[in-house]
């Protein structure tokens, strides 16, 4: 794994398991199961996160969850002054962050793990493959491309949802077209309303007519889903180690610590969530780990 | 499209493991043809005497279903074949099919190309080796779908209910 960011918790910046709290300044619903927020106005603060990596966002008396940046937020003074996550209510926790109102108070632990290194791509065509809520991860990939858009070639991104109705972003992924980003969505399962394609996303790559001899891959996404994009795109030419996969697992501590998320060698929280696809093929096919 | 049906289909990838003179002969069960948008190409039960190849546009993949009307299960992008019904009895359609947007494609004569590979077993190995990645592809992502990867763990649920309700 080369070109990764290393931008790391050090353990006395500030204490790694201490939170610092955030007030929502925002909050976006942005599919029946799925908000956006805005995180920001704290009496302390957390560094500024890279694209890619993620924190520990507390709902007070329920818990702690891991959850991306899914913006690029304001990081004046290298601290995180504001901060965007979208999160899908999917349990306890995630149900109390959703339910969150303006005004209310979040605790923020981090930034932890790798990054997406999207600057390590300078030259190159960006490919961006996102399945379900694996596309909030991968929004800053596209916010960061399109703020220094001459520093890139192609910027493509494939998304793949359950249904019209749960694809993220949709408004926004009108401005990235007209932007210049091309942007194909697939749904697992077509309304009647629903004009484009339907299939899995994989079936967008070959329409893409990639380079692959001069593209970089981004994936998030349900692990199966990444597996096979990044072999589909392997079998297409582009490198394994020109794959960045964005892995999760049981993140507790976010320190390195605890070992609850360890994969093989791995220690996700720290050395993930973003793992070249030369390390993490092998680890993601190994059914106990 | 440029260059006549013998060019394009030599050119094309998905007939790779056609040799030169095979795929000659089957260029001559190819003409073009062109779809307007939401123009049916055929539906579910018809008799699958057709097989194309995209050059440009857009197909859906549907069924019929009671009440929900016509319910697209896949769509098919240019670069890629549809049809494969006609290789085996009964010949029939298991879906219809639809131009999502004006398409352009080569359409081949089904019982032409199905003689010839009767009468030439070389032939009809090489045109059943170019149809048996799509199909194994197809059936994967298909596999693949009926995970339900997005769902949420509740969704999930609610999906078994159903299924040990029935």
């Amino acid at each position: 794994m080369t070109g990764l960011d290393t931008a790391r918790p050090a353990l006395t910046d500030p204490a790694p398991a201490v939170p610092c709290f955030y007030l929502v300044a925002s909050r976006r619903e942005d599919t029946g199961d799925t908000v956006t927020l805005e995180l920001t106005e704290p009496g302390s603060l957390v560094p500024a996160f890279a694209p890619g990596q993620f924190a520990m966002l507390t709902a007070l008396g329920v818990g702690e969850v891991p959850i991306s940046v899914s913006g690029l937020g304001d990081s004046g003074g290298g601290r995180a002054r504001r901060l965007q996550h979208t999160l899908r209510a999917v349990g306890a926790v995630t149900r109390a962050l959703c339910a969150a109102q303006p005004g209310g108070l979040i605790g923020v632990r981090g930034p932890f793990g790798t990054g997406w290194d999207v600057a390590s791509a300078t030259g190159r065509d960006l490919v961006i493959v996102a399945g379900g809520i694996g596309l909030a991860p991968l929004r800053p990939v596209v916010l960061t491309a399109l703020a220094d858009r001459s520093r890139y070639g192609r910027i493509v991104l494939l998304a793949g949802t359950r249904t019209p109705g749960d694809l993220l972003y949709a408004d926004e992924l009108d401005r990235w077209r007209r932007a210049g980003v091309e942007v194909a969505v697939t749904v697992d399962q077509a309304d009647s309303g629903w004009s484009g394609e339907v299939g899995l996303v994989t079936a967008l790559i070959k329409p893409a007519g990639l380079a692959p001899g001069n593209s970089v891959a981004f994936i998030c996404g349900p692990d199966i889903m990444m597996r096979v994009t990044a072999d589909a795109l392997a079998a297409l030419g582009i490198p394994a180690d020109r794959i960045r996969v964005s892995l999760e697992r049981n993140m507790r501590c976010g320190a390195a610590w605890c070992g609850h998320c360890q994969l093989g060698p791995l220690l996700v929280c720290r050395d993930g969530p973003v793992v070249g696809y030369d390390r993490a093929a092998g680890l993601m096919r190994v059914r106990e780990l | 499209m440029t260059g006549t049906v013998a060019a394009r289909i030599s050119a094309h990838p998905f007939f790779a493991a056609l040799t030169d003179e095979q795929r000659a002969a089957l260029a001559e069960d190819g003409k073009t043809v062109t779809f307007a948008a939401g123009e049916r190409l055929f539906d579910e039960g018809g008799s699958a005497d057709k097989f194309w190849l995209i050059e440009d546009g857009g197909i859906a993949l549907d069924m019929r279903v009671p009440g929900r009307g016509d319910q697209i299960v896949e769509t098919l992008t240019s670069g890629t074949v549809l049809g494969w019904s006609w290789l085996h009895p009964p010949c029939r359609w298991h879906f219809g099919a639809v131009a999502r947007v004006s398409t352009t494609a080569i359409e081949f004569d089904a019982p032409s190309v199905r003689r010839r590979c009767d009468a030439d077993p070389a032939f009809g190995y090489a045109v059943l080796r170019s149809f048996t990645p799509v199909i194994t592809e197809r059936l994967q992502a298909t596999r693949l779908r009926l995970l339900d990867l997005y769902a949420t763990p509740s969704q999930i649920r609610q999906h078994e209910t159903r299924q040990a309700d029935t």
